[in-house]
């Protein structure tokens, strides 16, 4: 387990992590989500014992990070944003040489070979490190971090720079890494840390503005309480008809999409669950149900919500309710909208330089 | 410490520098065993040491510039201070690995004894006390060098940081007498490299001075330690 407590580190003035307490679970992947700048790097830099906090403490598995820093150091495997790697040495060299250094007591020859399987390095084993693809040296970045069995991977963005079939390559190796391992991961590709991640904590401006899976966040973030349906019939009188079901505050009539069929953005109460009702009412007048979802919002939403909304808090949630449907044109639509919004505020931005 | 020892070994023989550093310092000792032994006619290899401290004032910035300076350009200090080793092990790996070459192309003034000796008796002891002193050197001034290369992570600024001071070391006690100030004069003196090593070239083994090499190499591998302790603090 990893206990994260307080933790602050100043650059001169600036702080680039202020504040900060979390704790992380075994066996679990959790995702590390914030833009450039927040802070990221440099709590994963302090979780490993690279660089030191200002003030605060790290404890991993009860071995605090600078009182005992070799246990809990050989605790962890490492993969900074830039793999440390030795270009002048090759594969099998370099790897030799992780072995002796993390004066791993396991049989040579069996356990690098395991590892170059898994990270499927065997081809280039024999071959210097300087003359491999960026691909090829992430892994043999990954391969450094996993020797001597670490119960704790920490991985910096791993999957910057390479391809897409190399993206699910290494996507699927942190899968299997997590079954056995509590796997730290950070990346700007949300969409995998959402296929990836049990856990996600987004970091902003150097504190932890959310900490919960990406599904409890989404639920916890959305204001609102919409659900989208279409219905295919006459307009006014389902209009009248959602609006006599208790619990909804409003709705509107969108977009006819095919002939007689509308879709209804209805407004509910919080907490109230009017699927069944509004089910219960439509199929009693025969008004056919198409479609029928809430506006969830995807990580990358929620991601730019957090990062690019003001003071935007994280209700704690007390419990899990059913997972709802997904609606892919409604995220779809939030996602446009968000995007937007980014864009707008880039070229602010870049107006300003 | 053994990982990092055996890692900088086989980088310096991978790369030209091991190679480069011993081929400088073997056309030096060469000419300097032809100038003073071969060509004077003596048996007296004094010369070639004495000769030898201002070669050493080029030669060990090269061998040092990037022991600790290139880990921080490459990023590969995070892969040894995130791994379980103290940063004593990872100084002191990398300084005696670069002392083991040192020592290694020290080999060749045994080579120019052994020449020497099948033509006329030798006496022993002072080359071993010559030798012994050289080393001591050696030993002082790459610890000056690994302190320099942890400063910075561009190994020219290493080099040439390294060569400045031990230029002035080399220089200030060169104009010692020229000094009027009796405290400076004092200062420069007790730290001197020559005055300590020309006792050993001289035929003297000269504990006090081995003891000085020794405390400088302590001293600033200490500091280096320091060095990379204070980088994670920043």
């Amino acid at each position: 387990m990893i206990e994260v407590k307080n933790l602050s580190k100043h650059y001169g003035e600036k702080k680039a992590v202020d504040d900060i307490s979390f704790t992380i679970e075994d066996g679990i992947i959790l995702g590390f989500l914030g833009p450039n700048g927040a802070g990221k790097s440099t709590t994963m830099n302090i979780l490993t014992g690279y660089i030191s906090a200002t003030d605060g403490e790290v404890l991993i598995n009860g071995a605090n990070i600078l009182e005992e820093p070799q246990k809990a150091k050989a605790q962890i495997g490492y993969l900074p944003e830039m793999p440390p790697l030795y270009m002048d040495m090759t594969v099998k060299e370099y790897l030799d040489f992780i072995f002796d250094l993390k004066k791993c007591k396991l049989v040579r020859e069996q356990h690098i070979g395991k590892i170059c399987e898994l990270v499927k390095i065997t081809d280039v084993y024999d071959r210097i490190i300087k003359n491999l693809s960026k691909g090829y040296k992430q892994r043999v970045g990954i391969a450094q971090a996993l020797i001597n069995n670490p119960p704790i991977i920490i991985l910096d963005e791993p999957t910057v720079g390479l391809d897409p079939k190399q993206i699910v390559e290494i996507k699927n190796l942190i899968k299997h890494l997590g079954q056995k391992r509590t796997v730290i991961l950070s990346s700007h590709i949300l969409s995998e840390i959402q296929a990836v991640c049990d856990k996600v904590i987004i970091i902003n401006k150097g504190k932890v503005a959310a900490n919960d899976t990406a599904e409890n966040i989404s639920k916890a973030i959305s204001s609102d309480h919409k659900l989208i349906v279409s219905v295919e019939g006459p307009k006014d009188d389902i209009l009248k008809c959602i609006k006599g079901i208790k619990g909804v505050v409003s709705v509107e009539a969108g977009i006819e999409k095919e002939p007689k069929v509308f879709e209804y953005t209805i407004e509910t109460e919080d907490k109230a669950d009017i699927r069944r009702e509004l089910f219960r009412r439509l199929s009693e007048k025969k008004w056919a149900i198409l479609s029928l979802g809430t506006t969830e919002l995807t990580l990358e939403d929620i991601f730019l919500k957090i990062t690019m909304g003001e003071g935007i808090e994280i209700p704690t949630l007390k419990e899990t309710p059913e997972a709802p449907a997904n609606d892919n044109e409604t995220k779809a639509d939030v996602m446009e909208e968000q995007k937007s919004e980014t864009a707008d505020e880039e070229k602010t931005d870049g107006g300003d330089e | 410490m053994g990982a990092i020892f055996r890692r900088e070994m086989n980088a310096f023989f991978t790369s030209p520098i091991a190679y480069v550093y011993f081929a400088v310092f073997n056309v030096f000792a060469g000419i300097f065993f032809f100038s003073y032994c071969i060509a004077a006619g003596t048996t007296d290899m004094s010369g070639i040491f004495i000769n030898m401290f201002t070669i050493l004032l080029f030669l060990i910035p090269v061998l040092t510039m990037k022991l600790l300076s290139e880990e921080r350009k490459q990023k590969t200090d995070q892969c040894l201070l995130t791994s379980p080793v103290s940063l004593t092990g990872i100084v002191l790996g990398k300084y005696f690995a670069a002392l083991c070459v040192f020592a290694i192309s020290l080999i060749t003034f045994l080579v120019y004894a052994l020449v020497i000796s099948a033509y006329a008796p030798l006496n022993w002891t002072v080359i071993a006390g010559n030798i012994v002193g050289l080393f001591l050197l050696g030993a002082a001034f790459i610890s000056i060098g690994l302190f320099i290369s942890g400063l910075t992570e561009n190994q020219i600024l290493a080099v040439i940081g390294t060569f400045v001071v031990l230029m002035l070391i080399f220089f200030s006690y060169l104009f010692v007498d020229s000094i009027n100030n009796t405290l400076i004069k004092k200062i420069i003196t007790a730290i001197s490299f020559q005055s300590r090593y020309e006792k050993f070239t001289t035929g003297v083994f000269s504990i006090t001075g081995m003891l000085f090499f020794v405390s400088v190499a302590v001293i600033f591998n200490f500091l280096a330690i320091r060095t990379l302790e204070r980088r994670r603090w920043a």
